[in-house]
């Protein structure tokens, strides 16, 4: 076993805090207050400016603005790599992977593969139970007080739980994956070392499970991983079992966490569609669908490895691009009324999840975690709304979804 | 005239997602990597052609083929 100290590069400095962006079109930063707090927008207005943007930020980064570039450069493995899929002030190196999601070819297909009979919709359909046992867990310890931080009392805790439950380590332990994702996914964007610190405290935590197993197998995902072969049937160094369990970690909590909580932040504020899911409860896998693509949370990021061509802008090596599939999604050439929550949109093809080899894994578990959430919230809560007392803040970076979301369940006196 | 329908996955592209498989369960079935294919020889039966139209158009990697005989 190598010694996961040795795992930790040299820290880059961290550059000075970020000045405020007063010209979106050649100085964005997904980072700005402005991009957190309303980033539709911000969208729009690049958008029309061009399908490829650039900011000297981040040491240099673009952003494909249309659907038709967000695609060009998913589908593109050629120019574009994957081995950082965070946007960050720093670059270091490489050196705690995350198969498959900073995999390229050929490496990726194999490594994919290995992850995706757990995650199938049929496998879904085992664990929903679960899922809708946890929900109501929830929703008994706030029901009563008529009113509650969705985000901190019911959102947060439904995926963590439910990917601790399919990793086989205990659901007790949510708390500490909560501090690593907020450290890694936000907090790192600026601070390398809190980043580099929370990766080694999980592979150390990872580790300790994966030891145990070793004494006593169990039937859960880390199992699982432990027990796979590649082709040439050895088992995968424990540099890969590690670095796929950290990934299934942190891109399986935070992300959902946000849809539930924006799909809720919506419904808030919007009696109609929820009186609508209500009364017409079939429609809850399009409305569902067409939550992810007007509050999809994720977005990726690439590195271009050689110059190319993206929807007639030149695109230079050694800068990052910010993938953001969630801008994709507002595109008004691909979706008519693109800034409209429409809960019965019938052509969606919305790139929530990604395209290309890099689909995200998990998108079976993210939208029946959705969809339970959202389901069993309206049984016991149909009436609920933005509590004007508190204030709805959202998180930075590169998962987008309320993290405080105050509200008063009934209906106004 | 219009014939009868038939839908093809397109290995190559399919990435997944699954979506025909929720949106039309008679005509896509998934292995067992959740990847999509046509049920049998992706004949669409009688009634089912508006499925196959909403499959093609929800499929985010447009890997489904939907041809007239």
């Amino acid at each position: 076993m190598s010694d996961p100290a040795r795992a930790i590069p040299d820290s880059a400095p961290a550059l000075a805090d970020h000045p405020p962006v007063t010209d979106w079109v050649h100085d964005f930063d997904h980072t700005d207050p402005q991009w957190t707090e309303d980033p539709f927008p911000i969208w729009d207005t690049v958008r029309t400016a061009s399908p490829v943007i650039h900011t000297d930020r981040f040491l240099g980064c673009y952003m494909p603005t249309t659907y038709q570039a967000v695609k060009e450069i998913a589908y593109d493995t050629e120019h574009f790599s994957s081995r950082r899929v965070i946007v960050r002030d720093v670059r270091p190196e490489i050196v705690n992977t995350a198969p498959p999601i900073t995999s390229d070819p050929p490496e990726h297909k194999p490594a994919k593969q290995l992850l995706l009979p757990p995650f199938t919709p049929d496998a879904m359909k085992k664990l929903e139970p679960r899922v809708r046992a946890i929900c109501n867990e929830l929703i008994d310890e706030f029901i009563a007080d008529g009113k509650c931080d969705a985000a901190a009392r019911y959102t947060k805790h439904i995926p963590v739980r439910a990917i601790a439950h399919m990793l086989g380590i205990p659901e007790k332990d949510s708390d500490l994956f909560i501090k690593w994702i907020h450290e890694i996914l936000e907090l790192g964007i600026r601070d390398d070392a809190t980043m580099m610190r929370a990766v080694h405290e999980m592979t150390g935590y990872f580790h300790g499970h994966i030891e145990a197993r070793k004494q006593n197998p169990t039937d859960d995902l880390i199992t699982t991983m432990m027990n796979a072969r590649d082709k040439a049937g050895q088992p995968l160094s424990d540099g890969h079992v590690l670095g796929s369990l950290r990934l299934l970690l942190i891109a399986g909590i935070d992300t959902t966490w946000s849809a539930i909580g924006a799909s809720l932040w919506h419904l808030a504020k919007t009696p109609a569609d929820r009186d609508r899911l209500i009364a017409e409860p079939e429609l809850m896998p399009t409305a569902i669908e067409e939550l992810l693509r007007a509050y999809a949370p994720v977005t990726m990021a690439r590195e271009v490895m050689k110059d190319t061509v993206i929807s007639g802008c030149p695109v230079k090596s050694g800068n990052m691009v910010l993938l953001s599939f969630p801008a994709a999604n507002r595109d008004p050439a691909v979706f008519p009324d693109a800034d409209k929550v429409v809960l019965d949109r019938k052509e969606n093809r919305h790139v929530a999840f990604g395209l290309g080899i890099h689909r995200c894994v998990g998108s079976n578990l993210a939208r029946m975690e959705m969809t339970v959430a959202i389901e069993e919230w309206l049984k016991r809560i149909p009436d609920f709304r933005l509590d004007r007392a508190g204030q709805v803040k959202w998180s930075e970076g590169t998962v987008r979804g309320p993290r405080q979301l105050p509200v008063l369940f009934g209906k106004p006196a | 005239m219009s014939g009868k329908l038939k839908v093809h996955v397109d290995q190559d592209k399919c990435q997944g997602h699954a979506r025909c498989k929720a949106l039309a369960p008679e005509l896509f079935d998934l292995d067992e990597y959740g990847n999509a294919h046509e049920v049998g020889d992706g004949a669409v039966p009688a009634g089912l052609e508006d499925k196959a139209w909403l499959a093609r158009s929800n499929c985010p990697e447009v890997a489904i083929d939907v041809t007239e005989e």
